[in-house]
């Protein structure tokens, strides 16, 4: 599976997700900001790290960089698209998932392993995953508080679209278990259609032994594994 | 044309957990200030534009934050027109 990681200026994890993809059997391709087209690309990854100097709100300048409307038709046409941290606020501002990601409830930037719940298995991107599994690796922002009105919260829960929880180490989902005084403990969510994925963590930061963790590896191979249809499949121009 | 100063107040809305002004009101009580009851933190945005009159340079800005400057999901926004001085 071709696989486009869009670098903006002030990306510092699409490495990070370019090794991700490759180690997970997909071909991964960078796509600058300033390109137009996705090029032929079957999935995008908007990776993390602080697009544009996190300047005004974490993603609120990149929403309005060149290759996002490409981003927007090619989810609007059921395309695979997953962002991973910055990637994640920049998919809430660009509206391609619900909500916002507000400054964490400690006023700290947090860097640190977390244990996460996997609620819901059998997506596209968490295939390779059990229900309920207990997951481990990194988490890295100072705004990763999600927030979302209450309907839209009770929407998300009722239709199954949240997708990681933060949790201790037993799955158990509490207090001190949320990092970031996220609502509901929200990790990770997926919009209606179930092409796109945001996430706080750092699935990118846990896919060798040598990082401390494999347990984001799986969400990579899920995704590279997964069917793509002819319309979900971006132009090359 | 003229020049016009607009101010854009972007605060978080009603209701939302301000964590910045939280810290604000802590510290405000540590030094005696009772009295202050809640505090919020926003941000203030000053433009420089060029327009016909004051409340077509607000209308401009006003479009401008409804897309860019304050994210309606999290943050109601205020925007005054002045003429440059």
């Amino acid at each position: 599976m071709n696989v486009a990681v869009v670098t903006f200026p002030g990306s510092n994890c699409d490495q990070d997700c370019h090794r991700s993809v490759e180690l997970a059997g997909g071909s991964p391709q960078y796509v600058w900001h300033r390109e137009t087209t996705l090029g032929g690309a079957e999935a995008v990854i908007v990776p993390g790290g602080f697009a544009h100097g996190d300047y005004l709100r974490p993603g609120a300048i990149a929403r309005f960089s060149p290759i996002m409307d490409a981003i927007i038709d090619f989810a609007r046409e059921g395309g695979l698209v997953v962002g991973i941290c910055n990637g994640f606020q920049v998919l809430c501002e660009a509206g391609l998932l619900p909500g916002a990601l507000l400054r964490n409830r400690s006023l700290r930037f947090q860097s640190h392993d977390c244990w996460l719940r996997v609620e819901r298995a059998g997506t596209p991107y968490t295939r390779e995953y059990r229900e309920g599994q207990v997951i481990r690796m990194p988490l890295s922002h100072a705004d990763g508080n999600y927030y979302a009105d209450a309907g839209t919260l009770a929407e998300l829960e009722a239709e199954g679209r949240v997708v990681f929880r933060y949790c201790d180490a037993r799955g158990d989902v509490t207090p001190e278990a949320n990092p970031n005084g996220s609502l509901n403990h929200v990790a990770g969510i997926m919009n209606r259609r179930g092409n796109v994925l945001g996430m706080m963590p750092h699935p990118d930061r846990a896919i060798e032994e040598v990082l401390g963790s494999v347990d984001g590896l799986p969400l990579f191979e899920s995704l590279v594994g997964t069917e793509v249809t002819a319309a979900a499949r971006s132009e090359v121009a | 044309m003229s020049r016009f100063t607009v101010e854009v107040l972007v605060t978080p809305r009603p209701g939302l957990l301000d964590p910045q002004g939280k810290a604000i009101h802590h510290a405000l009580a540590s030094l005696g200030y009772d009295a202050v009851e809640d505090v919020r933190v926003g941000k203030a945005i000053y433009l420089e534009v060029a327009a016909a009159s004051a409340e077509e340079a607000a209308e401009r800005v006003e479009e401008a934050c409804r897309k860019l400057l304050a994210n309606p999901v999290t943050e109601d926004f205020r925007v005054t027109a002045e003429t440059h001085r």
